[in-house]
């Protein structure tokens, strides 16, 4: 995600980093070239005509020129630009005081509407919320079925109908607000926008009287989407944006537009095709991101999504009672699996764009693990408990038992050992108040 | 051919008129070329998303005809951007010939909410109509609902359809879809898959895979390999194209959504940049929607106005 634009501007600052002073001409050749990788992403040509002006005219005051660290001055300044172009607020849903809140999704067809409908009601579920979804998208074939299927997987109830117009549809389901605190509801898309979709959609819209209405668009749009965002806006009134397939190698130009446009924010965005892959945005993280500086409020976050309160707690404990075994290491290496592709989680820490060219990532990682897990596996509890025991007969066993050679068993078992190793030396007098703060930060 | 460019041109209206109004406002005035003037010139073209990199390729020619002094005046510049463009594209137009082969079969990748089963289900009554018996298989067993979609799909051109339940094997599926539409004699069978985006390394595996397997079942199979694109897409696109072209090898590019507000311009340095012939254009909801590209036509019912 957005790692082509992160890498560019990185080659851009590390020259302006380098120098001592700036001149007049160092801020102007790296404008430049921030203009070219930001029209190479897709963002809108008149909004990087002003955002470049106004950097400009920040970046050349005096005392950025003078100040000690300049180059750090003008990423500040960029960063700062970058921000208010995405706005200040993000991933905010405004629920009505007197439930249930009704929520509008509309969009073109393939933006994803019917996947983001479901995501959005994934969301409020896990909030305990009580959720009803509305499949008045009558136009294109199948796309009540898509619905239904997508509702049953996660729980959540599904009103939809047949042989009946949208707006029939959506007044029926309507009927059943008493019911729920939560209403989300799939518009039909077209392949674009014309008088008829708006007209319907307007339509709708008044009927409904919706808290939220929320556009859906394809982060991958080119210079169009602050087109589409700008009709929807004007020709039905909406709240905020929701940008999907932000997962593939977006370059993020609809992000950086969208809002600078139409005034309206993006509030989440869609990263993978499973039900549970939607985040809310936040445009400080976002610009972070972007900028090379990390994102590293996400990644604790993701720890605490991906790693349960419990196997913290017991890892803590074994740390102090210095009895980590082969059984925690396991554990250890699955928790690692579950956060996700590591360049993904690289990509959070600061100056991480440009690691992720270096690191052997990918589905061999992943391969590594499993095989991994699959050695600790063909051991015995007695030899995941006190591995010095495992000697050269047991090792050919377990390579035997996992499919693997004696090689890999051993290797597994120094990386164990240098594990081990390391966390005894964090959990030393310095280490325990490190470790202590990092466990923590991410505890619930 | 009237029909056709009306159509595309009608579509292709909000195009026209952006790349048309600036560009003659440009040099409708009396007066030299100067940055500004290139400027505007470049804004025009990067909005209609042909990409920084082609709008600047064209910029660089059009000073070098300055330079020759063989564009003088303003009605001279547009004729000669719509040769450049014209000459650039022109290599990639050719339509699909299905009776190299019986059955003839079509493979359609793409990333998800391209299109690709409502171009799959245009191609069908495309084939259909002109008197070949066509198969379809709903081998995107991932997406919910999309096999049903694929379904209103094949009744509407009255094709015949093979499938499974959702979450099956899709190579599985679409050996079997050969098997059978060889038993049945079957003129084209088209293999629908579900979209991935192109960044799933386990996914373009996937793929691969099916490719591999259709050729197990019938050898020389897939005879066609279409990546279906959408046209608002911005500069992804091109990274589309490399990716699924590195891992199966595609034979022909079909552009949907080109009636939408999109300005199409991704097409230019598609077409220039990789050597893959556009088979078709989408050009509306309808089921005939779905026209040859001609590079002539593309470029004319982009920069002209109405006849």
């Amino acid at each position: 995600m957005l790692e082509s634009l992160a890498l560019k501007l990185d080659n851009v600052f590390k020259k302006l980093r380098g120098k001592g002073l700036l001149t007049e001409k160092d801020v102007t050749d790296a404008l430049k070239e921030i203009r070219l990788s930001l029209l190479e992403a897709d963002v809108n040509y008149r909004v990087v005509k002003s955002f470049v002006e106004s950097v400009k005219e920040k970046a050349l005051q005096q005392e950025v020129l003078k100040n000690i660290t300049p180059g750090e001055q003008v990423v500040k300044i960029v960063w700062d630009e970058m921000c208010a172009i995405m706005g200040k607020k993000g991933g905010t849903i405004s629920f009505s005081p007197n439930p249930p809140t009704i929520i509008m999704l509309v969009g073109l067809q393939g933006s994803g509407k019917t996947t983001t409908t479901a995501k959005l009601a994934n969301i409020f579920k896990k909030d305990g919320k009580k959720v009803l979804i509305v499949a008045a998208d009558t136009n294109r074939p199948a796309a009540a079925d898509q619905l239904e299927i997508l509702g049953k997987s996660i729980g959540v109830d599904v009103h939809r109908e047949s042989g009946k117009d949208s707006l029939a549809i959506a007044m029926s389901a309507l009927a059943k607000r008493l019911y729920y605190d939560i209403l989300i509801f799939d518009t039909a898309g077209r392949l674009h926008i014309d008088e008829e979709l708006m007209e319907q959609l307007r339509e709708m819209k008044l009927k409904l009287s919706p808290h939220e209405t929320l556009l859906v668009a394809d982060a991958m749009t080119g210079q169009d989407a602050v087109n589409i965002a700008e009709s929807f806006s004007n020709n039905i009134g909406i709240d905020g944006v929701i940008l999907t397939k932000m997962e593939g190698d977006a370059r993020g130009g609809a992000l950086l537009s969208i809002r600078a446009v139409t005034g309206k924010s993006v509030k989440f965005i869609g990263v993978g095709e499973n039900v549970d892959a939607m985040e809310p945005f936040y445009p400080e993280r976002i610009a972070s991101k972007i900028l090379g500086m990390g994102d590293i409020v996400s990644l604790v976050e993701k720890v605490k999504k991906n790693i349960s309160g419990d196997s913290l707690l017991n890892l803590e404990e074994k740390i102090k009672k210095d009895s980590f075994d082969l059984e925690d290491f396991k554990e250890q290496l699955k928790q690692l699996v579950h956060m996700g592709p590591i360049e993904e989680i690289i990509g959070m820490v600061p100056g991480g764009s440009r690691l992720l060219g270096l690191v052997n990532s990918g589905p061999g990682y992943q391969k590594e693990i499993n095989r991994a897990v699959s050695i600790i596996n063909s051991m015995t509890k007695e030899e995941r408990r006190n591995y010095v025991i495992i000697n050269g007969n047991r090792r050919k066993r377990i390579s035997k038992g996992s499919g693997t050679s004696v090689q890999e068993v051993n290797k597994l078992l120094k990386n164990f050992f240098q594990t081990k190793k390391m966390i005894k030396a964090f959990s030393g007098k310095k280490g325990k108040t490190a470790l202590g703060r990092a466990l923590s930060s991410v505890r619930f | 051919m009237n029909r056709l460019f009306k159509r595309l041109s009608s579509g292709l209206t909000k195009t026209r008129e952006a790349l048309t109004s600036a560009l003659g406002n440009l040099f409708n005035k009396e007066g030299v070329i100067d940055r500004d003037r290139i400027e505007q010139i470049e804004e025009v073209l990067v909005l209609s998303d042909m990409g920084l990199n082609t709008a600047h390729v064209l910029i660089e020619w059009v000073k070098g005809e300055i330079a020759t002094g063989r564009i003088k005046d303003p009605s001279q510049f547009r004729y000669y951007i719509k040769m450049r463009l014209k000459e650039m594209m022109s290599g990639n137009q050719s339509g699909l010939n299905p009776d190299t082969n019986r059955p003839y079969i079509i493979m359609v990748v793409g990333v998800n909410g391209v299109g690709k089963t409502s171009t799959i289900g245009k191609l069908a009554y495309k084939f259909k109509s002109s008197g070949k018996s066509v198969m379809l298989t709903a081998s995107d067993t991932f997406r919910a609902g999309a096999i049903e979609q694929l379904e209103v799909w094949a009744a509407r051109s009255s094709a015949e359809i093979i499938k499974q339940k959702s979450g099956s094997d899709p190579s599985a599926l679409a050996y079997d879809a050969v098997i059978s539409a060889m038993a049945r004699e079957k003129h084209v069978l088209i293999v629908d898959t579900a979209g991935r985006l192109h960044t799933k390394y386990n996914l373009m595996e996937e793929l691969k895979k099916m490719k591999r397997v259709i050729g197990k079942a019938l050898a020389g199979a897939p005879h066609e390999i279409i990546l279906v694109l959408d046209a608002t897409t911005g500069q992804n696109a091109l990274s589309q194209v490399r990716v699924f072209n590195e891992a199966v090898g595609l034979t022909g590019i079909i552009v949907t959504k080109l009636d939408g507000t999109a300005k199409g311009g991704i097409v230019v340095p598609i077409a220039s940049e990789f050597k893959i012939p556009i088979r078709m254009i989408g050009i509306g909801e309808g089921i005939s929607d779905l026209i040859d590209f001609r590079a002539e036509e593309f470029v004319d019912a982009m920069f002209d106005e109405e006849r």
